[in-house]
């Protein structure tokens, strides 16, 4: 807990979690995908979607994927703006069995037609989780510098991510696996103490079975 | 490991002679390895966004509910026909507590403190003191930011500071004992002052439940603002007139924690019971409830 999770964020209101969480999903969604979103379906679950409209929580997710931050003065008119930048998009109330009350699923297709599929929950004063990536399993929240590769469940591939990441002299904080089943689509999901090379995403992509590699590394803040 | 009691922070500035906001920003610094100066900037730049947070009310705007708008605006001209009781100072408070927090709920950009519910308390206390011929110098009222937040921090360790845990008490209280330590500073007070005050402040709140209206920050949470600061305002005159709360500081927090968890779930952030669940509320809740845009 820093002094400045207290005092701040500043944000765009009414809500942490309904409306500055959103942005951050929103946010978080678009760099998982690695390129503008062109298209966007979106699902709300739980209070998100009983109490979106009053809180703003449609125009947050919206201004997230437009590349917006929690507290850009235009979130209000997010669904403008997106309409100028060529995103489109749909949204829907759907029961998610067993989600958290705020839970939104985003299914993106982007600009060269990249799709992603992501489900996260906003889990308090504006924090998030990301739960699902590509209908695999998985549990993160974005606020460390983040290596996510997809991959053919196969080995060596774990030791090939991490001796890219030792080479580049980068810290391993915590590493979470995930795969449909044995030899199926599997996710890995590397949150980091130092910024992540942008490089490595194109060295791993020349290993066999290495499918799709994002970086996410985090801005600089206090 | 950052300060998990209100008595560790003031025994740690009274054994190292620094001022209360030194060891609370140098010890933050310390965890989270930024420099001082770094932090100083953040805390100006806090400072700037709340001023900011105060301008930029329009009287005409309104929620996306309709159900918050130009209350604070109503206020001020009340006030300035003379209509009101209380002081200047009191009635600058209020006006400002309503203004930050109708601009929350039409989508204006706010400082959370602790949470955007919750966001007009502290600076309703702080920004009508600038207005005055003895205006407090900057550096003192971001010396009080720092005091504020440093309580506040406590507070989220040893309790909880969401309304869906706590209740308001946890928001609204927090955010006024926050608000009456940095007042308690800025009046010339001692740390243990601010500590008394900020005890006070949150011990008069204990209990406050989070009921809002269809589950939106709007009723009774923008009025609750107010609740909050001019609270702080009473907490910090005791306290600086000599007062002290018979109950430490940490005790109170705890105390806070204990209710919070013994609070059903219906009054704690659900838009069930309390206000909530009245028969108007839920009238209300029943015209504005469209789920989708």
């Amino acid at each position: 807990m820093r002094l400045f999770d207290i005092l701040g964020p500043v944000m765009v209101g009414p809500s942490s979690s309904h409306t500055a969480g959103a942005v951050r999903i929103g946010l978080t969604a678009r760099k998982l995908l690695g390129e503008e979103p062109v298209h966007a379906d979106v699902s709300l679950h739980g209070s998100f979607a009983l109490t979106g409209h009053g809180h703003g929580t449609d125009y947050a997710l919206i201004a997230g994927l437009l590349g917006m931050q929690p507290d850009d003065l235009r979130i209000p008119e997010s669904f403008s703006v997106a309409g100028r930048q060529g995103l489109t998009f749909s949204f829907r109330s759907v029961s998610l069995r067993g989600a958290h009350p705020n839970t939104a699923r985003l299914q993106l297709t982007g600009k060269t037609g990249r799709t992603l599929d992501v489900v996260a929950e906003s889990i308090g004063g504006g924090r998030i989780r990301v739960s699902h990536i590509d209908g695999i399993e998985t549990n993160f929240s974005g606020e460390r510098n983040t290596l996510i590769v997809h991959n053919q469940d196969a080995p060596g591939h774990v030791a090939a991510v991490a001796e890219a990441l030792r080479r580049a002299r980068v810290n391993i904080a915590t590493m979470q696996l995930y795969r449909s089943g044995q030899g199926g689509y599997a996710v890995m999901v590397l949150e980091c103490d130092q910024p992540i090379p942008p490089g490595i995403a194109q060295q791993l992509l020349q290993t066999e079975g290495i499918r799709k590699v994002t970086v996410f590394n985090q801005e600089e803040t206090v | 490991m950052s300060f998990t009691s209100i008595a560790s922070m003031l025994e740690a500035a009274e054994a190292t002679g620094r001022p209360l906001y030194a060891v609370i920003c140098e010890d933050d610094c310390r965890e989270n390895g930024y420099t001082p100066e770094a932090s100083q900037r953040q805390i100006a730049a806090l400072w700037e966004a709340m001023r900011q947070s105060s301008r930029q009310y329009c009287a005409s705007d309104r929620s996306n509910s309709g159900l918050t708008g130009g209350d604070a605006d109503r206020l001020r001209r009340a006030a300035e026909a003379g209509r009101l009781l209380g002081g200047a100072y009191f009635l600058r408070v209020t006006e400002e507590a309503l203004k930050i927090a109708e601009c929350n709920a039409c989508m204006k950009r706010i400082v959370a403190a602790p949470t955007a519910g919750s966001c007009g308390v502290l600076p309703a206390v702080l920004l009508p003191l600038t207005e005055q011929t003895d205006a407090p110098a900057e550096e003192t009222i971001l010396q009080a930011l720092y005091i504020a937040a440093g309580f506040g921090q406590v507070t989220a360790a040893r309790a909880n500071v969401a309304g869906a845990e706590g209740g308001c008490q946890a928001e609204i209280g927090t955010a006024s004992a926050m608000a009456a330590a940095a007042l308690t500073h800025i009046l010339g007070g001692t740390a243990q002052q601010c500590a008394h005050a900020f005890a006070m402040a949150l011990g008069n709140l204990l209990g406050l439940v989070c009921d809002p209206v269809a589950g939106l920050v709007e009723i009774p949470c923008v009025k609750r603002n107010v609740v909050g600061a001019v609270n702080a305002v009473s907490a910090a005159n005791m306290a600086v007139a000599g007062l002290v709360s018979r109950i430490p500081a940490d005790e109170v927090i705890d105390a806070m924690g204990e209710v919070g968890d013994a609070m059903p779930a219906s009054l704690r952030e659900t838009g069930l019971g309390g206000l909530a669940g009245t028969p108007s509320a839920q009238k209300l809740t029943r015209q504005i409830t469209q789920p989708l845009r």
